[in-house]
């Protein structure tokens, strides 16, 4: 394993010494703003202590992040393979167009958690946030899926406004008692059967086991079911707003 | 100076990074912090401009306005001298002390003035002693070539260049300034050269605005804010924002959260769902200042007397943070600018875009 001291470290250096450095496991400490850590890599496994710069884990193509604290925007932008895990919350646009892997927030996403985010064949991403997300959640999304559990949110929607505006794709699952106010008329919303819930059991599964949540309590509460409403294409979506 | 490209010679169609300290008790501390703070975000900026305001920083002079001024050359000085002298009463003048930075080249002279209004010719204007002062402030910039007044406030400064604003900070001096409130500015600017009057923070009378973003409404808000007397001259949207928050804070006298409420207005489909009450109090304002609504992605810091700003555009197109820690409340564009000053925040939050965060000494504190 290796240890490096991030500390006054401007991000290329502190990147090209990470790019450089042999070990599988990388811890990284006292790390302040650097950004684009990890962007693209595979096969290693990182602990950050301090709080990421912007775009960490870009284009992650398998590699394993953990973060003890918050990160800031753009978590796993492009990220075709891989986990991460914040131990706290994110900026905006995490997962941005995300085409692969997981990522697992604790608390709250900022803005756009998910915008574009896509799926193919095999390549399904998805975003398990456990308290509350920002607006925007899931714009334009066209794959994957998105659950947001509100566990500081008493049964309230756990999104801001315009939640799936542009969705087209995927699934956003909520633990809510009830729909979001605003969802667009592109979006349908419905109660979780039980395949969804049995869908729900698997993806928050490593969720659960990595927060130490009690998986049980989770599911004993209300889920709903986002989906684009294809009896309702788009047609004038930003106009007249 | 005379052969650089001035902001509103041309408009090439930013990135930048804002980030901002205040003490609620009204204790006094040195720019130091936010020197550190700006220099994490170092490339949100392209050394094309940095900035810093102070307030509660000239205490010995707090009833007089400080006026900060560029000049190109010592004849636009004694010009722009005669004028003050004019219509003031200078109390004191210097050059504003500044330290040699290999990397802040082509320094224009930088010249301090307090002042106050004559009052035989404040009489004579039939103005408000504020009003007086601003219509001076753009007398001496639209009409005094090579003169340019870039901070205008009491108790209160603005400190800018061309440069990385870490290097802009230890030019001025700014960790030998104590203030309870200190914004501070990282440009990057994507439709103007960069001049050394462009850089933020802006500021006219005691507002003084940071911004990070790109206002796509410029033109509109431009033509609506100079038919009440203002002269945008330098095309940067930053100026017409700073317009803006003083014709509808000092002029029409809204509160601030009212004026966030124009700028970001909430949109129609989010009013309609608004209980009776607020529905029609945002339809009012929306209404009656369809012109000043800022359209396009912003994060802004505004600094005013005795407190600060933060506000998002409301589709929340930049990024923006807040913290507390006792006394102390922070906004930045990103939260390591924060952590690296403040590493144990009792409260870290994501202001929500279009809903404004303000903060103001506690009562009885004095600036």
């Amino acid at each position: 394993m290796a240890r490096i001291n991030a500390q006054n470290q401007y991000y290329k250096d502190l990147n090209k010494l990470i790019r450089s450095c042999g070990e599988s496991d990388i811890e990284l400490d006292n790390v302040m703003g650097q950004r684009f850590i990890a962007c693209g890599m595979k096969g290693k496994n990182f602990l950050i202590h301090g709080v990421p710069g912007n775009a960490l884990g870009a284009y992650l193509d398998g590699s394993s992040i953990e973060v003890t604290e918050n990160a800031q925007d753009a978590v796993g932008d492009t990220m075709n393979e891989g986990r991460i895990v914040i131990h706290g919350s994110v900026g905006d646009a995490c997962g941005y167009a995300m085409r692969g892997g997981r990522i697992y927030i604790r608390d709250c996403a900022g803005y756009r958690a998910g915008i574009h985010m896509k799926a193919y064949k095999d390549k399904q991403p998805l975003v398990v946030i456990g308290d509350a997300a920002g607006s925007f959640l899931g714009e334009y999304q066209a794959g994957g899926t998105i659950i947001v559990l509100g566990l500081k949110q008493n049964g309230k929607p756990p999104v801001g406004y315009f939640c799936g505006t542009g969705m087209h794709g995927g699934k956003i699952y909520l633990r809510s008692d009830y729909p979001p106010f605003d969802l667009p008329p592109q979006v349908s919303c419905r109660e979780a059967q039980k395949s969804d819930l049995d869908d729900i059991r698997v993806k928050i599964s490593e969720f659960c086991s990595i927060f130490n949540m009690d998986k049980e309590e989770i599911m004993s509460k209300h889920f709903l079911v986002l989906e684009p409403n294809s009896a309702n294409p788009y047609k004038q979506l930003y106009t007249n707003i | 100076m005379e052969s650089f490209q001035r902001e509103g010679d041309v408009r090439i169609p930013a990135g930048c990074a804002i980030s901002s300290m205040f003490s609620k008790t009204g204790r006094k501390f040195s720019g130091e912090g936010m020197i550190k703070s700006i220099s994490i975000m170092h490339d949100r900026s392209n050394g094309l401009g940095g900035g810093f305001a102070g307030y509660g920083i000239y205490p010995e002079y707090k009833d007089f306005y400080a006026f900060h001024v560029f000049y190109d050359s010592d004849d636009a000085r004694h010009i722009t001298e005669d004028f003050i002298d004019e219509h003031f009463d200078i109390v004191n003048l210097s050059k504003i002390p500044t330290k040699k930075n290999k990397n802040i080249t082509d320094e224009p002279l930088i010249w301090r003035y307090f002042v106050t209004p004559l009052p035989t010719k404040l009489a004579q204007s039939q103005l408000e002693e504020d009003e007086y002062t601003v219509r001076c402030v753009v007398k001496i910039n639209t009409h005094i070539k090579g003169a340019y007044v870039f901070s205008s406030g009491k108790n209160m400064g603005i400190f800018k260049a061309v440069g990385y604003p870490e290097d802009v900070g230890r030019f001025y001096r700014v960790d030998e300034y104590e203030g309870y409130a200190w914004t501070v500015h990282g440009r990057y600017p994507t439709n103007t050269p960069g001049w050394w009057g462009g850089a933020h923070p802006f500021g006219l009378l005691d507002y003084s605005i940071v911004h990070n973003g790109e206002i796509s409404s410029y033109d509109a808000n431009r033509r609506a804010i100079e038919m009440y007397g203002y002269r945008c001259t330098l095309q940067t949207d930053t100026e017409v924002i700073t317009y803006m928050i003083d014709y509808l804070h000092r002029k029409q006298k809204l509160s601030l959260e009212e004026c966030a409420h124009v700028i970001a207005a909430p949109f129609w489909s989010t009013i309609d769902r608004m209980n009776e009450d607020k529905k029609r109090e945002y339809t009012y304002l929306r209404n009656t200042f369809s012109s000043l609504l800022i359209n396009g992605p912003f994060s802004i810091i505004l600094g005013f007397d005795g407190g600060l700003m933060a506000l998002n555009d409301r589709l929340k197109l930049r990024s923006l943070v807040a913290a507390e820690k006792n006394d102390m409340v922070y906004f930045s564009s990103e939260e390591s600018a924060i952590k690296i000053i403040e590493p144990n925040p009792d409260r870290i939050w994501y202001p929500k875009g279009g809903e404004p965060v303000i903060v103001t000494l506690n009562e009885g504190v004095e600036a």
